[in-house]
Parts: C-alpha cells; sequence; structure tokens
C-alpha cells in the first residue's frame, strides 16, 4: 500500500454566489513527494488550496490529511498538519513583529514558554532569517517577507506544506533563494504556481488544472512537453527556454 | 526599563499635572523641569518635541479664544479688553495639554510601537483593543502604500484635478481602496484561520520587570504628585 500523505476524491466546491469552482477533484500525494499545481488565473486552484487545511469545507466528495478526514472535528489538527503559504505576504504577517507572528501559529496549537521560543528560532533558521526576529514586517524587503511568512507555516511543524504562488513579485535572486529553502524541507509540498522553469526545477510530478477540474497528471517534463495539454491550460514555457539546459542544470 | 513601567509614569505624572490648581505657576514650572531633565536622559532633540506638539495647535487655538467670549472681570492687555477668567482657563488648558503630551512625546520617543502595546496589554487592557491597535498599526503603512500607488497611476495618466467636480476620481479611488482593504481583510482571516486561529489572540509573553524597576520609574509621579500637594497647601 502507498503510504499516503493527502488523499482528495470526488471534490466539488460552489462559491455561495453560485459560481462552480471546482468539480470533482482527485488528486494523491505520497509522503515526502514534491508536486506542482499548474493552471491558468482562475482554475481553482487556490480554491482547492483552501480545501486542504479546512478553510473551506468540502461540499461533495472527500479530503483526508495523513488518513484523518477534514471536517470540523479535526480542524485543529488538520491546520497543525497542512501549511498554507498565501500569495502575498502582507496577508499573512499581521503582528507587529517577526517573532511574534511566527509565534502566532503554534502558540494556536497551545505551545508555550521555552519551547515556542525554540519553535520560532528553528523557522526562522530554516529561512534564514534569524537575525530579523525583532523587526516589524513592513520594514523587510519583499523577499524577505515572503521568507518569513514560510517561518510562520514552518513553525507549526506541517506534513504537507502548500505554497500559492510562491515565486510571484519576487526577484531572480529571491526566487533562487527560495528554491534553496524549499530543496532542504522535507515536508510534503503542493507548490501552485504557473512559474513553469520552477515547477520544472523543484517538482519532480505537476497536476494541471483549468475550469476547476484535474486535466494532466505526470512527470513535470513529460506535461512540459505535452504541447496540447498546454495548450488547453493556457500555459507557456517563456521565451528561449531550453528543455536540454534546464534538464543539465537540474542533475549539475 | 520596561514599557509597562514608562506607561504607568506617563499615566501618573500626567494625572499630578491635571490636578494641579490653575494659579500655582512654580508647580508648573517644576514638572516641565522634569519633562527637562526626562528629555535630557533619554536623549530626545527638542526639535522632535516641539514637532510633537504641533498636534495641540487646534486644541490651543479654542484656549485663544476663551479670554475674548467669557463672561467675569475684564483686565486691559496691550489695549485688548480681556476677561481675567477666561485668561487663565486659556493658560489651564495649554498649560496641561502642553505638559501632558510632551510627557506622552518622551515615552514614545523612547519606546518602540510594539513594545507599547505591549506595555498595554501587561497593565491589563483588553487583548482585543491591543490586537486592534497592532493591526492598526501593521497595515496602516501597507494601505498607505497602496494609496500612493492608486494617487501615482492616476497622475500617470493626466490627472491633475483643478475643480470640484474633478474630485470624481479620488472618489472613485477612494471606493476602491475601501474595497480592496475589505477583501485583504478578508484574506489576512484566512490567513490566520489556516494557523489555528479559533477567536482569541495568544497573548505576548515577555520579561516582568522588578520591584526596583517600578520604585525607579515612580520617581517621577512621585515627585510631581508632592508638587501638586503643596500647590494645593499654598493655595
Amino acid at each position: 500500500m502507498r503510504d499516503s500523505a493527502l488523499e482528495v476524491s470526488d471534490l466539488s466546491f460552489a462559491y455561495p454566489d453560485g459560481h462552480q469552482a471546482l468539480f470533482g477533484i482527485d488528486l494523491s500525494l505520497d509522503r515526502g513527494e514534491r508536486v506542482a499545481l499548474l493552471g491558468p488565473n482562475g482554475a481553482g486552484k487556490t480554491t482547492l488550496a483552501l480545501h486542504l487545511n479546512g478553510v473551506l469545507i468540502p461540499q461533495r466528495g472527500d479530503v483526508s490529511v495523513g488518513g484523518l478526514e477534514v471536517k470540523k472535528k479535526n480542524l485543529k489538527e488538520i491546520r497543525r498538519r497542512v501549511g498554507i503559504v498565501f500569495q502575498d505576504p502582507d496577508d499573512q504577517l499581521f503582528m507587529p513583529n517577526v517573532a511574534a507572528d511566527v509565534a502566532f501559529g503554534p502558540a494556536n496549537m497551545g505551545m508555550v514558554g521555552d519551547e515556542l521560543d525554540v519553535c520560532v528560532g528553528e523557522a526562522l533558521e530554516a529561512v534564514g532569517m534569524s537575525a530579523y526576529a525583532d523587526r516589524p514586517p513592513h520594514h523587510l524587503s519583499f523577499g524577505q517577507r515572503r521568507r518569513v511568512s514560510l517561518a510562520t507555516v514552518l513553525a507549526m511543524r506541517p506534513e504537507i506544506l502548500v505554497l500559492d504562488e510562491p515565486t510571484s513579485n519576487l526577484d531572480p535572486a529571491g526566487r533562487r533563494e527560495l528554491a534553496e529553502i524549499l530543496e532542504t524541507l522535507e515536508a510534503t509540498m503542493l507548490i501552485v504556481t504557473h512559474d513553469l522553469p520552477y515547477a520544472l526545477e523543484l517538482c519532480p510530478r505537476s497536476v494541471v488544472m483549468n475550469h476547476g477540474a484535474v486535466i494532466g497528471d505526470g512527470a513535470t517534463a513529460d506535461v512540459l512537453c505535452d504541447s496540447q495539454l498546454m495548450a488547453a491550460a493556457r500555459l507557456e514555457l517563456p521565451f528561449g527556454f531550453d528543455f536540454r539546459t534546464a534538464e543539465q542544470m537540474r542533475r549539475g | 526599563m520596561h514599557p509597562q513601567n514608562k506607561l504607568a509614569a506617563d499615566f501618573l505624572f500626567v494625572l499630578c499635572v491635571v490636578a494641579t490648581p490653575t494659579k500655582a505657576l512654580w508647580a508648573f514650572a517644576s514638572y516641565l523641569l522634569l519633562i527637562g531633565i526626562a528629555a535630557r536622559l533619554g536623549e530626545i532633540p527638542p526639535r522632535y518635541l516641539l514637532k510633537g506638539l504641533v498636534i495641540e495647535v487646534p486644541f490651543v487655538l479654542f484656549a485663544v479664544a476663551l479670554p475674548f467670549v467669557s463672561p467675569g472681570e475684564r483686565v486691559e492687555v496691550l489695549g485688548l479688553d480681556l476677561s481675567e477668567d477666561g485668561l487663565w482657563s486659556a493658560w489651564n488648558i495649554l498649560a496641561k495639554a502642553t505638559l501632558g503630551l510632551a510627557a506622552a512625546l518622551i515615552v514614545a520617543a523612547t519606546t518602540p510601537l510594539a513594545a507599547l502595546l505591549y506595555g498595554l496589554e501587561r497593565l491589563h487592557m483588553p487583548r482585543v483593543f491591543t490586537a486592534i491597535a497592532g493591526f492598526m498599526v501593521r497595515y496602516g503603512d501597507v494601505i498607505s502604500g497602496e494609496m500612493s500607488r492608486m494617487r501615482i497611476a492616476r497622475e500617470c495618466r493626466g490627472y491633475e484635478p483643478r475643480w470640484i467636480w474633478q474630485a470624481r476620481a479620488v472618489g472613485a479611488s477612494a471606493g476602491s481602496l475601501f474595497i480592496r482593504s475589505y477583501e485583504r481583510g478578508e484574506r489576512v482571516y484566512l490567513a490566520m484561520v489556516s494557523r489555528g486561529f479559533d477567536g482569541s489572540l495568544p497573548s505576548s509573553r515577555g520579561a516582568e520587570p522588578g520591584l526596583g524597576e517600578w520604585a525607579a520609574s515612580m520617581v517621577w509621579p512621585a515627585i510631581a504628585a508632592c508638587v501638586a500637594a503643596a500647590a494645593w497647601i499654598l493655595t
């Protein structure tokens, strides 16, 4: 039997205004797997992500995390297990200083005292932001805020890490630094993005969504080479992108 | 010094100033001296204090009107016919507001905002209030940044409002800023819920000030209290 970290089966969801965002999604992630979730704007990627930690509760179908079903009763444990890093760090960071923000999640889980301090220290260390613990978030650069956002979620020691457009608005160096950090993490990872080279660099597997349904699932290189699938999902590789060079760089 | 000590000392000091009888001019002079020494100790440039005091101006304007409109005995000052009671009331407002504000400015200048909020919380200000103030501090910058980007974008498209009917674009911007902030509030809430927020914010922690520190922080209020008491006895 496979060691499954996340199981989504036949998940459907409509927003209160009647807009149907998800149509029977099936998705399964193995433990420790890094998967890219690709698709155009409005494909339902973020809606799916919000189901994974129970911010949205399935209207039809099931989501389970490490065998635990996402429902009201299990919410606390589900939210510890699944950490979402949102697209805009200004949405995620709301406390007056970085350390307090990183402590927010674990404190909600009931962690106190020295244990909490250690946890905050480790999370900031993991993203290379230890020196900024006492700074207010609005004094940090965008890349630094993105890294602190990641730390706020790492502090909860999640089993699954969901990153919503992690490279949006990052400069090239910030993008590379983030990739280096993500490479060191052991958690199962779902990276929601349309930065295709980033998906190729970090994720062996990719899932493609469009109009609220999964339309492709396979090795990232195969997915990116499937021109029909790519066109159907409005995905395009950047100008001048060369697969062979990319593969060589990844192996190197 | 811990922020809670500074806040408590500031509050008590202002209480003493407010409780001083209006006509005890020497008492106000001693308060001013105390504030001067505190500013010196905190290495606060006088320019900073003076700039901060500008906020007082609207209240001072009200005070300036008092000698003209108050009833009571009239006195002649520089050829103007003024009410004596009015003059004293104006002085009362001016002196007490200035001293209280200066004391608050000294606390503000020597304490980071986050620490002030933490101090208020330690002084048993309800967590909800400090949390709201915290959000305000955190997102004030974000929203004013958004506002200035919108303004620049308007101006880049040749918008130079000169007449009132051209204000429509500003109104529309304000409206969309409101909607955006509202939606941001929703996203912030989602992000909080994702990290296990269940309606109660975890309270901050930190070292507690010792007895010695409390004693040290009470020196200024104690002197001020003596001055106020002396002023009452002498008048």
